[in-house]
C-alpha cells in the first residue's frame, strides 16, 4: 500500500484569497479511510488533492515520495479516481469499449485487452454487457461500470468521490459493498454514515479545513453532533 | 436515448466482417461518387444501393428512424432553400443526397465498433508520429466528439424540460444554461481521463 502525505497543504483561490482548504498536514495508512462532512465543506478538495486533479497553492502533497505536483501522471497510476456522476467519465459508446480504453496503455493487444476488459466486467457483475450501450445502463451499473473502468488497471488506492449519492438503496448497498471489500487503499468521501462508520478512519471536514480526525465511529459521531447544535 | 449517430450493433452479415479499412474506402469513394453526379435519377440509384447496403447490415428500421430523422429535416430545409433558388430537380437531388449520405455513414457506424475503428486510425497515422502526431491521442478526440453527441442531446433536452417545468419560454431561459452545462460537462470529462490517465 503507497504512503500518501500531505505536508500543509492548502487550495486558496488565487484572486480572492478564499481559503478552500487550510493547510492539511497527515498521512493515510489505514486500509479505508472515510471523508464527511456538509456540503462545500472542502471535502471534493481534499480528494482531488491526493491524485493531482487538484494541486496544492500551499505546500505538497506526496504518494510515495512523489510529489503530487511534479509527478502527476506517476501518480496518477497509483491512485484511481471515481467521480459521483458516473455519466461524466464514461466516454465509450459500449460497456467493454470503455474498459478497454483504460487497459490500452498497458495492453497493446487488441484481442487481449478485449479478454481483459470482459473479464474486469464480469468482476464488476457486469458480464453479458459487454456490447451494451453505456446510455441504456441503470444508475447503479453506470456507476459499477465507472469504478470497472478506473479499477481495471489496478491501481493501488481509490479515492471515491460521493460514489453513492445517486444511487437508490439497493445500489447504494452493493457498490458500498464492493469498495469496503477492494484490495486496494480506500479514500471514500460520503454522505452515507452507513457506510462511512464501516472504514478504519474518519476525517470530518467543515469550513475548509478537517475539524475530526480519528475512528470512524467517533468521527461520525462528531460530526453529526456538529450538525445538531 | 435518441442520437443522431447509430450505436454499433454486432452482427455477421457481410459489412460487419469486412475490415475497417475497406469500409471507409467504400464510405468515401461513395459518397465521393454521390455528391459528383447530377440529376434525380442518379440521386435515386444511389439512395437505391444505399437502402440495399443498410438491408445487408440488418439496420433495424426503427435505428434508421431515429437516427436519419435530425438529419432529415436538415435536409428538408435545404431542399427547401434549392427549390426556391435553383428549381425543384436541384432540391430533390440534394435531399436525397443527403439521405444517402446518412444511411451511408449509418451502414459504416452500426457495424463497426468504434474501437475498432479507432485502432484503424491509429495504424494509418502511425508513420505521421515522426512529425509529432499522437496517434492515440488523435483517436481519443475522434471517440470523444461521437461520444459527446447523444450527451450534448440528453443535456439539450434535460435544461428545455427544466425551462419548460419553470414556465419559461424564451431563449435566453433555455440556452444560457445549457450552453453553461456543456462547458462544465466538458470540464467533468476533462478531469475524469486526467483522473484515468488517459492522455498522460
Amino acid at each position: 500500500m503507497p504512503l500518501i502525505r500531505l505536508e500543509q497543504a492548502g487550495v486558496t483561490v488565487p484572486d480572492t484569497g478564499r481559503v478552500i482548504l487550510a493547510p492539511t498536514s497527515l498521512t493515510l495508512t489505514e486500509h479505508r479511510v472515510a471523508v464527511i462532512g456538509g456540503n462545500g465543506s472542502g471535502k471534493s478538495t481534499f480528494a482531488r488533492l491526493l491524485n493531482g486533479l487538484v494541486l496544492p497553492t500551499t505546500g505538497r502533497v506526496l504518494v510515495d515520495d512523489l510529489d503530487v505536483a511534479r509527478h502527476g501522471a506517476a501518480v496518477r497510476r497509483k491512485v484511481a479516481f471515481s467521480f459521483t456522476d458516473p455519466s461524466a467519465q464514461l466516454v465509450m459508446p459500449t460497456c467493454v469499449e470503455d474498459v478497454e480504453l483504460s487497459l490500452r496503455r498497458t495492453v497493446r493487444d487488441r484481442a487481449t485487452r478485449r479478454a481483459q476488459a470482459v473479464d474486469v466486467l464480469e468482476r464488476f457483475g457486469l458480464a453479458g454487457r459487454e456490447d451494451q450501450s453505456v446510455h441504456t445502463l441503470s444508475g447503479g451499473q453506470r456507476q459499477l461500470l465507472a469504478l470497472a473502468g478506473v479499477l481495471a488497471t489496478d491501481p493501488e488506492v481509490l479515492v471515491a468521490d460521493e460514489p453513492t449519492t445517486l444511487l437508490d438503496l439497493r445500489n447504494t448497498r452493493s457498490v458500498g459493498e464492493l469498495l469496503l471489500g477492494l484490495p486496494q487503499q480506500l479514500v471514500l468521501v460520503t454522505h452515507d454514515l452507513d457506510l462511512a462508520v464501516r472504514c478504519d478512519r474518519g476525517i470530518v471536514v467543515a469550513d475548509g479545513a478537517v475539524a475530526f480526525d480519528g475512528p470512524a465511529a467517533a468521527a461520525v459521531d462528531s460530526y453529526v453532533a456538529s450538525v445538531a447544535r | 436515448m435518441s442520437s443522431p449517430l447509430g450505436v454499433y450493433r454486432p452482427g455477421t452479415s457481410v459489412l460487419h466482417r469486412l475490415p475497417v479499412g475497406a469500409k471507409l474506402l467504400g464510405l468515401v469513394v461513395a459518397c465521393t461518387a454521390v455528391v459528383v453526379t447530377h440529376g434525380p435519377p442518379a440521386a435515386l440509384v444511389a439512395l437505391g444501393c444505399a437502402v440495399v447496403l443498410a438491408l445487408v447490415a440488418r439496420i433495424p428500421l426503427a435505428t434508421t428512424a431515429r437516427s436519419l430523422r435530425l438529419l432529415l429535416v436538415i435536409a428538408l430545409v435545404g431542399g427547401a432553400f434549392q427549390w426556391w433558388s435553383s428549381g425543384a430537380s436541384r432540391a430533390l437531388e440534394t435531399l436525397l443526397d443527403v439521405v444517402t449520405l446518412g444511411l451511408l455513414g449509418l451502414c459504416l457506424t452500426v457495424t463497426t465498433a468504434s474501437g475498432d475503428l479507432i485502432d484503424a486510425f491509429v495504424r494509418w497515422l502511425e508513420p505521421f508520429r515522426r512529425f509529432g502526431v499522437d496517434p492515440d491521442r488523435v483517436a481519443l478526440t475522434i471517440s470523444l466528439t461521437i461520444s459527446s453527441l447523444p450527451e450534448t442531446h440528453a443535456l439539450a433536452l434535460e435544461t428545455r424540460d427544466a425551462a419548460r417545468a419553470r414556465g419559461l419560454r424564451s431563449a435566453r431561459a433555455y440556452l444560457t444554461p445549457f450552453v453553461i452545462r456543456v462547458v462544465a460537462r466538458a470540464h467533468e470529462t476533462g478531469a475524469a481521463l486526467q483522473a484515468r490517465g488517459i492522455g498522460d
